[in-house]
C-alpha cells in the first residue's frame, strides 16, 4: 500500500519492523493528512512538534530492540484524557486553557508502549452528547457522506473526533470514553470499530469525570484486531483507580481468528422496538447468519428491563455530573468570571462556562438528587439497575455474547435532532443497559445503507470476557467485508 | 413533577449557575419533560430490590496501607488557577 495512513496497526508495525518506513514517516504522513482534513474539525488542539518527538524517540527504542505494542503508531487522543503539559479541554468552554499537570493512566500507558500523540480531539462537551454538536470548539463532520448528498453529517458522539479521525485516517487509532454509548455510537456512524470493554478494565484516572459508575475508557480503531491491540496497552489495573479490576490483562489479540464453532450468540426480542428501520433489521439478520455459518449457534434471550434503561440513565448519570462537576467553580483552574461576592463569581462562571446540554444535565441531576426527591427518583433508578444488571445475568446463562445494533439510525445531519433532548437520546437506547450493567460492549462496521452510510452492530460480552467479543467480532469482520479505507 | 419558575431558580442556585429570569420559563418546560419522562419508572415494582451501588460490587476493593505516596507540588497546582498569590488561590472576599 502506498499510502501510509491507510495502514493498520499490526501492518504499520509488521512494516515498522521490517525497516519500509519509520516512525517519522508514518507520523509525517499523518500530520500532512491532518492539514487536508481541517474541515472535519476533528482536532481541537494538533502537537505536531510533539508528535515528531515522540516519533523520533520511538525510532531510536526500535532500533535498540526495545519496540513496545504500539511502537511508532501515530493516534489521536480525546480531549477528555489529561495529558501533561498539553490544553485540556473536555469540550468546554471552561476549561479552555487549563494544562493539566499529570498525565491519565490510559495515555500514559499508551506513551509507555511506544505510541506518538497527533493531537487531542473533538468531542461533546463533558462527553455529554451523541451528535458532538455540544463541543463548545465547534461541531465535526462524519467523513461519510450520503450517496448523492452534499449535506455534512454527525459523526456521533461525544467520541466524534475520534470517529471522524480513524475513519478519515488521519489517526491509525484513537482513545475514546463511553458512558452511555459514546465509543460505540460514534464508531457506528463512521463505519470504524469501537469497544467499551468491562468497567474496571481501564483506569480512570485523569480521564476528566462524567459519570464515574459508567465512564470506561476504550480503543476506536479501523480493525477488530487493532481495538485488541490498542486495549491491551490500555488496560491494567492502576492504584490510583480503586475500581480498576487487579486481574490479569488477557492478550485480547489472541482472541482475534479463534474459532466460535458452537459459541451462543443472544437475540434479545426487546432490541426490536416498533419503527427499527428495516435496513439495521436486516444487517442484525446478516450478522447472526455470518456467526451461524461460522459454526455459531443463535438462541433468543430476555432483557425485559430494557425499555427502562434510558430513563435510569438520565437520572444516574446527571445525578453523578452533577457532584462530578461541581469543581468547576473559578478558583483551581479554566474559566472565571468576576463577581461581587464568592457565590456571585461562582454563578456567573459557571452560567458562561457551561454550554446548553450540561446545564440542562447538572440542573436535572442536582434536582433528583435534592433534598425530598433523592428517593423518588434516585434510589428507583439505582433500583431499576440492579434489575436491568440482573436480566444480562439471566441472558448470558443461555448465551456466551449478544448481538444487536449499535444505534437506531445511521448517521444524522448536523443541526438535526437538536429540538427536543429525548429524540437525542434515544441514539443510545441499544448501548445504554450495556453501559449500566458495566458489560463489555464492541460495535462494527457490518455494511452499509441504501444511501451510502456505514451501519454498526454490537456484540456484547460478559464482564471481563471481552475475548469472546473479539472472537467473534474478528468472525463478523471478515464476512463483512467493510470498505474501511473509503472514507479516508 | 411538573417545575415551576422558582423551582428552576431554587435548584439553579443549588448547582450554582446563574440563569436569566426570561430562560427561567423555557427551562422549567425543557426539565419538566425529562423528569415527566423518567417517571415512567413508577411503574416497575422494586420492592425488596437492592440498589445498585457498585458496578464492581463482585470485585473485592484492593486495600492499601494508609500513607502519602505522593505530594509537594503547590507551584503545579496553582499553575492553571485564575488568580492566584503567596501560595493561595484568590477568591472575592468572604469575610467581612
Amino acid at each position: 500500500m502506498s499510502d501510509l495512513t491507510h495502514l493498520t496497526i499490526a501492518d504499520a508495525e509488521k512494516g515498522l519492523d521490517r525497516g519500509d518506513f519509520t516512525s517519522v514517516e508514518l507520523t509525517k504522513a499523518h500530520l500532512a493528512a491532518m492539514a487536508k482534513h481541517k474541515d472535519l474539525n476533528a482536532y481541537i488542539t494538533e502537537t505536531p512538534d510533539q508528535a515528531l518527538a515522540m516519533a523520533e524517540q520511538s525510532d531510536k527504542r526500535r532500533a535498540g530492540k526495545q519496540a513496545g505494542l504500539l511502537e511508532g503508531i501515530p493516534l489521536a487522543i480525546k480531549d477528555l484524557f489529561c495529558t501533561e503539559g498539553v490544553q485540556t479541554t473536555a469540550g468546554s468552554h471552561i476549561l479552555e486553557g487549563f494544562k493539566p499537570p499529570y498525565e491519565s493512566t490510559v495515555t500514559a500507558n499508551l506513551w509507555k508502549q511506544g505510541a506518538v500523540m497527533l493531537g487531542k480531539v473533538n468531542l461533546d462537551e463533558f462527553a455529554m452528547g451523541s451528535s458532538n454538536m455540544t463541543s463548545y470548539y465547534g461541531a465535526v463532520k462524519n467523513p461519510w457522506k450520503r450517496s448523492g448528498d452534499a449535506k455534512d453529517l454527525v459523526p456521533g458522539g461525544s467520541s466524534g473526533g475520534s470517529a471522524a479521525a480513524v475513519s478519515a485516517c488521519i489517526a491509525m487509532g484513537a482513545t475514546g470514553t463511553d458512558t452511555g454509548g459514546s465509543i460505540r455510537q460514534p464508531a457506528a456512524f463512521c463505519g470504524i470499530v469501537g469497544i467499551k470493554p468491562t468497567y474496571g478494565r481501564c483506569s480512570r484516572f485523569g480521564i476528566v469525570a462524567f459519570a464515574s459508575s459508567l465512564d470506561q475508557a476504550g480503543p476506536m480503531t479501523r480493525t477488530v484486531k487493532d481495538a485488541a491491540i490498542m486495549l491491551k496497552a490500555m488496560a491494567g489495573h492502576d492504584p490510583k483507580d480503586s475500581t480498576s479490576t487487579p486481574g490479569p490483562t488477557p492478550d485480547f489479540t489472541k482472541a482475534v481468528g479463534q474459532s466460535i464453532k458452537g459459541l451462543r450468540v443472544g437475540v434479545p426480542k426487546e432490541y426490536k422496538p416498533d419503527g427499527l428501520s428495516s435496513e439495521i433489521m436486516a444487517a442484525w439478520d446478516k450478522g447472526l447468519a455470518w456467526l451461524k455459518e461460522a459454526g455459531a449457534e443463535v438462541v433468543e434471550v430476555s432483557l425485559p428491563h430494557t425499555k427502562y434503561a434510558l430513563a435510569t440513565y438520565y437520572i444516574v448519570a446527571p445525578a453523578e455530573a452533577s457532584s462530578n462537576l461541581a469543581r468547576y467553580d473559578g478558583v483551581r483552574f479554566g474559566l472565571r468570571v468576576p463577581g461581587n461576592s464568592l457565590d456571585e463569581m461562582y454563578m456567573k462562571t459557571r452560567a458562561e462556562g457551561f454550554g446548553r446540554e450540561v446545564r440542562r444535565r447538572i440542573l436535572i441531576g442536582t434536582y433528583v438528587l435534592s433534598a425530598g426527591y433523592y428517593d423518588a427518583y434516585y434510589a428507583k433508578a439505582q433500583k431499576l439497575r440492579t434489575l436491568i444488571a440482573g436480566d444480562f445475568k439471566q441472558a448470558f446463562q443461555k448465551a456466551d455474547v449478544l448481538l444487536t445494533p449499535t444505534a437506531p439510525t445511521p448517521a444524522f445531519a448536523i443541526g438535526e435532532n437538536l429540538d427536543d433532548p429525548i429524540t437525542m437520546y434515544l441514539n443510545d437506547v441499544f448501548t445504554i443497559p450495556t453501559s449500566l450493567a458495566g458489560l463489555p460492549g464492541l460495535s462494527l462496521p457490518a455494511g452499509l445503507s441504501s444511501d451510502g452510510l456505514p451501519l454498526g452492530l454490537q456484540l456484547i460480552g460478559r464482564p471481563f470476557d471481552e475475548e469472546a467479543v473479539f472472537k467473534a467480532a474478528a468472525v463478523m469482520e471478515q464476512a463483512a467485508m467493510f470498505k474501511r479505507w473509503e472514507a479516508c | 413533577m411538573s417545575l415551576d419558575k422558582a423551582t428552576v431558580q431554587k435548584i439553579a442556585y443549588l448547582a450554582r449557575i446563574e440563569v436569566r429570569e426570561d430562560e427561567l420559563e423555557p427551562l422549567a418546560k425543557e426539565l419538566s419533560g425529562i423528569l415527566h419522562w423518567v417517571e415512567q419508572l413508577a411503574e416497575v415494582d422494586t420492592d425488596g430490590v437492592p440498589p445498585m451501588t457498585s458496578v464492581s460490587a463482585e470485585m473485592a476493593l484492593p486495600m492499601r496501607a494508609d500513607v502519602v505516596t505522593d505530594g509537594g507540588y503547590a507551584e503545579l497546582v496553582l499553575q492553571n488557577g485564575p488568580e492566584t498569590t503567596n501560595g493561595f488561590f484568590l477568591v472575592p472576599k468572604v469575610v467581612e
